[in-house]
């Protein structure tokens, strides 16, 4: 069974799933109001903290590594939850399982509307800050940048996937698992602050996520000067590099905890077992 | 040729947290041939689902092995899945976002189906089924019995070279159960190499559908054979049906009575009767049997003497009826 029908009709599930529930209107209005307003939550506590202070530096790094940490947030959020409602609410999973397809594609297709809806608000809150806080974009490193971009998603949908996968041997702890691990991965990869700030023994774990060098990467890409002193003197390429080599890194980790947890799954009747419902 | 199923002593235990060890499957053999309807009958926990499970690569076994068209099940799961698909009966799944073509073409196209030739699959059965209809009906709004024909069209829709379908008339209403019955006939002739195992617990389902039957209980197969050579083995048994008082006591004697192969009982408490079918190795023992029932305190409504069923060969077997849930 070809990868792309395979990617292509589970993305079209996904979207059905993702935008069905509402009319369309509200579902974009949903899309972008919700990124607003967590945005400007973001802002106002800045506001308090610097003391009315926006055009820092500083806080051109916390709104952009916010707006793009949104894609890790999301897709953690939105893969984790797939095979708990294919399994518990549409009690399909087992279906889609024994379908001549590889359900890690599959997963990967269910991915897609979450990019599409993300990137939306991605868009919407750095057109804001630009337009309402004056944040000062310039695109020295524009190469870094695009280079750098696809790397991160598919990053992030790797990491979805292998969480993704975990959900197969648990109940009900899916939802904390996905959202807890992207509390983490907020903490630790530099999205709201520098990671020199972690405490000495966060830091490895910080250097060993490509979210961290992603979110680097981007803001480099967009913004005058850099804030993190750690990356400061990491050229374009060695970042890039980094980048490159730890998102491969985590494409094979996905891949064998997916393989392996499938494997656990069937042994232990797991992929077709209801808990909640 | 390979045969369409082959499984050798296959083994599945089911451990919970307590340590405590439930047997689903303890040593199954069977062997499945290309083009065969092939039946598995046997009572609720006898371990067809399980042996499905296995077969269609959702389950590994705990030991032995399992081969579907010649591929190992546990080592090759990808290969078995380009050969099979597979229908649960008695469940209400379904994508309710989607309506009942779109959830079928979404399958379709897992499988590979091109999409046009999908579409008139799918609409082709939706009519054959009553269910056209409710083509364009969300999954979520359609009644229990619906969504369960959809699944059974969602089984055939990608036209697979073996397909499993775990008690398919579970909880359908007879004219259903009939027309579903009908379709499977229809497209086993269709195609001679098509091969189809149908696990079931009602007998007359398994009599007219399947070309041979395996009677499983327990976890273990004790009989296969073709329904009509089945039925042979027991020809030479008288085997009666009694309807008498609803009787609760003192069933066990009808054991002890040396004529008697096999009993099995069913009560009927609405009518207040229990129905009793006894096999009997010498007619002269039918004596001792209505004796027993004056005995305990009933009274015979009817006797009749019957030609040999499925259920009969099953109760022969295992000593007790379908119904009666292992008592």
């Amino acid at each position: 069974m070809g990868l792309w029908r395979t990617i292509k009709t589970a993305g079209w599930l996904g979207w059905q799933i993702e935008a069905n529930w509402a009319e369309p209107f509200t579902f974009i209005a949903y899309a972008i109001t919700r990124p607003i307003f967590s945005t400007l939550i973001l802002v106002l506590m800045y506001k308090v903290v610097a003391g009315g202070q926006i055009s820092t530096a500083l806080f051109a790094y916390i709104y952009l590594g916010n707006a793009f940490f949104m894609y890790t947030a999301n897709v953690l959020a939105g893969v984790g939850i797939v095979i708990h409602e294919d399994r518990e609410r549409y009690e399909m999973l087992k279906y889609i399982y024994l379908a001549p397809i590889v359900t890690y594609f599959y997963m990967l297709g269910r991915c897609i509307p979450k990019l599409v809806i993300t990137t939306l608000a991605v868009i919407v809150t750095v057109v804001m800050g630009v337009w309402i806080f004056d944040l000062k974009l310039v695109f020295g490193h524009w190469p870094l940048m695009i280079l750098s971009f696809p790397l991160g998603i598919i990053a992030t949908i790797a990491l979805g996937i292998a969480l993704a996968s975990l959900t197969l041997l648990t109940a009900r702890h899916g939802f904390f698992m996905t959202e807890g691990t992207a509390g983490v991965f907020y903490l630790v990869s530099g999205a709201v602050f520098p990671i020199e700030v972690l405490p000495d023994w966060m830091e490895p774990a910080a250097l060993a996520f490509p979210i961290t060098y992603w979110l680097e990467a981007l803001r480099r890409g967009m913004m005058a000067e850099p804030v993190s002193k750690i990356f400061a003197s990491w050229s374009d390429e060695k970042l890039l590099l980094i980048l490159a080599m730890t998102t491969l890194l985590s494409i094979v980790l996905s891949v064998l905890i997916n393989r392996g947890i499938e494997y656990i799954a069937r042994k232990q009747g797991k992929l077709d077992q209801v808990f909640n419902y | 040729m390979n045969l369409a199923v082959k499984t050798e002593n296959l083994k599945r235990v089911f451990r919970t947290k307590k340590e405590a060890e439930t047997v689903a499957l303890a040593g199954v053999d069977i062997e499945i041939r290309p083009g065969e309807l092939f039946g598995l009958l046997g009572p609720n926990g006898a371990g067809k689902t399980t042996l499905i499970k296995i077969l269609s690569t959702l389950l590994l076994p705990s030991s032995g092995k399992a081969f579907v068209d010649g591929v190992d099940v546990a080592a090759h799961p990808e290969e078995v899945r380009k050969r099979i698909n597979m229908v649960s009966g008695g469940e209400h799944s379904g994508y309710g976002i989607l309506n009942v073509r779109e959830n079928l073409w979404m399958f379709s196209q897992f499988y590979g189906v091109p999409s046009k030739l999908a579409l008139e699959r799918i609409d082709f059965m939706l009519k054959k089924f009553g269910l056209w209809e409710f083509a364009k009906t969300k999954v979520g709004k359609l009644s229990t019995g619906m969504r369960q024909k959809m699944n059974i069209i969602r089984g055939f829709v990608p036209d697979p070279k073996i397909l499993f379908l775990d008690e398919p008339t579970l909880g359908l209403d007879v004219q259903i159960a009939r027309e579903v019955r009908a379709f499977i006939k229809e497209w086993m002739k269709e195609k001679t190499d098509r091969t189809l195992l149908l696990t079931t617990h009602y007998m007359a389902e398994a009599d007219e559908l399947c070309d041979r039957v395996a009677i499983i209980d327990r976890g273990q197969v004790l009989e296969c054979d073709t329904p009509s050579a089945l039925k042979r083995k027991l020809q030479q048994d008288a085997i009666y049906q009694l309807d008498v008082d609803l009787l609760t006591d003192h069933l066990e004697k009808f054991s002890e009575i040396p004529e008697v192969v096999n009993f099995a009982f069913e009560h009927k408490h609405a009518e207040e009767k229990t129905v009793l079918k006894i096999i009997l190795k010498d007619e002269a023992g039918i004596s001792k049997v209505t004796k027993l029932v004056e005995h305990s305190g009933s009274k015979i409504r009817s006797l009749s003497k019957r030609e040999p069923s499925l259920e009969d060969v099953f109760v022969a077997l295992v000593g007790r009826g379908l119904s009666e849930n292992g008592t």
